[in-house]
């Protein structure tokens, strides 16, 4: 393998901002990425993910901040004097050019020697495994094969980083779930750095070295997605990363950094993410998978059920307490409707977060 | 043996279907009785009567007539002199227009001001354009005050007053169809051209030129008839009998000054040749370029 990333140490972004107008898009966002990784920006939509991967660009002007590559400002570079490679939403394929020309364009525009680009365009095509469709126009590919082309577009001209937005959310399921593996593979074949931007947190989960959540504009939580997943740190991030059940109580200590929320329909035992005292309002936040029907009797979260699901291997209810707060559960059994139910969760698997006011 | 199967009765449109006719492809049906009455029965007329000359001399003879004429026949390339660089001069003059006003917010009133010269027709602006480009005009005494000038520059009754008539009505539908074609190119393209090392001039001629010939082509003919049948400002602003005297001005005269009918119908239809090989030749020409979609994928 011949194609390879540029070397590059690191890319820092100092505090950088972004506003259109009067509204702060970005704001005082750092971040440094190392050569090699993969980081993915995971946000729901309107957080600053697409600005900040503009940014990084050059497709957007930063307002304040500055980007340094290797200690060397690049804020001021137009977007082709960056050489960044970039894969797009919608693929952005020029579409009067062929397969070839396509991946060959950026080698073009460097006036690379007509036998080398050649040579590799070929290996490009080789590494997204498109052989055969070299002559084609964009137009008379599927979905899948012009994301591809996109991939190759990008990483042909060895860029130091390549940048991808939200690459797979125009591909149907099945296909996203193939194309993940392969541009984790082409990451890793390349050696290359892979800034990827995303608002399915699956994706970046099984995708990511490393994932930088933000909303707002400005960054809540960097961390490697096991971190993500078990410890987020605010309700907000955790609330993105699939906690969905959240109940509002008073914590009551209970000693081995463990906590009791005693909420007005139960109990509930978790790891608390803040210091609390007791007696202090706080929110419990739990997975669908983690919370359970337990037998009646016991200590947990007393609902009546609305609503189940079967997913096959188990059952996924809603239900919801006598002061109408709505969870989900998981259950081994079909539950029957309008029953109520105690609900308990392994305490290693509910996180206890301070209330902050106006939650 | 037969079975008699009670066949349910179809209604005009599923007959229609079934051999693969659209009922609602009906509806252009009083269009087409339109467009025969108005346009191609008169087109007929025309070919006709030109071949009937009123002087006798056989089928041909006004044709031959027109061109054994200079003062005929130089009718054409006075026009084509005019027409062409009129279209490809207000071309040019929208295209670097059009890809500004594109990234504009408040398209609209733009628009509404360039749409006005439209709405005011050719005579208005002719004889508007009199005034203001005359000896004595604003144009000329605003470049005397600024001491640009020592003497009045002659703007009208030649040439030039036409060719600036022209460019006044004709730009603005020459530049809303170039507008609308450069905003169908999908921005992501240029952004991905940057980041492939695309400086703005390369973006131009490799990615948004060979996407937009095609469009251009279009616009080129339709400007182009518009401006080779000129009659009001060449006549009003120009010199007819002279540098601007145009095969509209010929067929005119032909016609309704020494009433000869055959005759204005036989240049009509020259004029109408002309101007379907100059626009056969651009739209060969556009066969050359890719002519699909102008998007880089999913929207």
């Amino acid at each position: 393998m011949t194609i390879a990333s540029s070397r590059f140490d690191t890319l820092a972004l100092e505090g950088i901002g972004r506003s259109f107008g009067s509204v702060n898009a970005l704001h005082d966002v750092n971040l440094t990425i190392k050569r090699g990784e993969f980081v993915a920006l995971l946000g729901p939509s309107g957080c600053g993910k697409s600005t900040t991967l503009n940014c990084i660009a050059g497709l957007l002007q930063i307002t304040t901040g500055r980007i340094m590559l290797d200690g060397k400002r690049i804020d001021t570079l137009r977007p082709e004097e960056r050489g960044f490679g970039m894969v797009f939403q919608n693929y952005a394929l020029f579409p009067h050019m062929t397969v070839r020309q396509n991946i060959g364009f950026g080698l073009k525009m460097r006036n690379v020697a007509k036998d080398e680009a050649a040579r590799r365009i070929e290996e490009a095509v080789r590494l997204v495994r498109l052989q055969g469709q070299e002559d084609k126009l964009p137009g008379q590919l599927s979905g899948g094969q012009q994301q591809r082309v996109s991939i190759a577009r990008a990483v042909v001209i060895e860029p130091p980083l390549v940048l991808m937005d939200e690459p797979l959310s125009n591909l149907d399921a099945k296909l996203r779930l193939e194309m993940r593996a392969e541009i984790r593979r082409i990451h890793n074949t390349l050696g290359a750095t892979t800034v990827y931007v995303t608002h399915d947190q699956d994706e970046a989960l099984s995708l990511a070295d490393r994932i930088v959540v933000l909303r707002d504009g400005t960054i809540r939580q960097i961390g490697r997605p096991s971190e993500l997943y078990e410890a987020p740190d605010d309700v907000e991030v955790a609330e993105f990363m699939g906690f969905r059940n959240r109940l509002e109580g008073r914590c009551v200590s209970n000693g081995a950094g463990l906590v009791r929320l005693e909420t007005d329909h139960g109990v509930l035992t978790g790891r608390a993410r803040h210091s609390l005292t007791d007696g202090a309002a706080a929110v419990a936040l739990c997975r669908t998978e983690d919370l359970c029907v337990a037998a009646t009797g016991a200590d947990g979260i007393r609902a009546t059920v609305d609503a189940v699901e079967y997913r096959g291997r188990e059952f996924v209810g809603s239900a919801h307490t006598p002061g109408g707060t709505q969870v989900t559960f998981r259950s081994e059994h079909e539950t029957e409707l309008g029953k109520d139910v105690t609900l308990v969760a392994d305490p290693q698997r509910v996180l206890i977060f301070q209330a902050r006011r106006g939650n | 043996m037969t079975i008699a199967v009670s066949e349910p009765r179809l209604t005009f449109r599923q007959r229609l279907a079934v051999r693969e006719i659209d009922g609602v492809s009906l509806l252009v049906v009083p269009a087409l009785l339109v467009v025969i009455a108005l346009f191609v029965y008169p087109f007929l007329y025309g070919v006709i009567l030109s071949l009937q000359p009123m002087k006798g001399g056989g089928l041909f003879a006004n044709y031959i007539a027109f061109f054994s004429d200079p003062y005929s026949y130089n009718t054409i390339l006075l026009t084509l002199n005019l027409a062409l660089p009129v279209t490809v001069f207000s071309l040019v003059l929208a295209l670097p227009i059009a890809f500004r006003v594109r990234l504009m917010k408040r398209q609209r009133i733009l628009t509404t001001i360039l749409v006005i010269p439209i709405t005011l027709g050719t005579v208005l602006v002719a004889d508007g354009l009199l005034n203001y480009l005359g000896p004595q005009g604003w144009f000329n005494r605003v470049l005397l005050a600024m001491h640009l000038i020592a003497h009045p520059l002659r703007m009208t009754h030649n040439y030039w007053g036409v060719f600036v008539s022209l460019l006044i009505t004709g730009f603005p539908f020459t530049f809303l169809m170039t507008l609308s074609y450069v905003s169908g190119v999908d921005p992501a393209l240029e952004r991905a051209g940057a980041t492939l090392g695309a400086g703005a001039a390369r973006r131009f001629w490799h990615i948004y030129m060979p996407l937009l010939v095609p469009g251009l082509a279009i616009n080129f003919c339709l400007s182009f008839v518009q401006n080779f049948s000129v009659f009001p400002s060449a006549e009003l602003l120009g010199a007819p009998a002279g540098e601007t005297r145009v095969m509209a001005i010929a067929a005119y005269e032909a016609a309704f000054q020494h009433f000869d009918y055959s005759m204005g119908s036989a240049i009509a239809i020259i004029m109408a040749i002309v101007q379907l090989v100059i626009v056969g030749l651009v739209l060969a020409g556009r066969n050359f370029f890719y002519r699909g979609s102008t998007t880089g994928g999913k929207g």
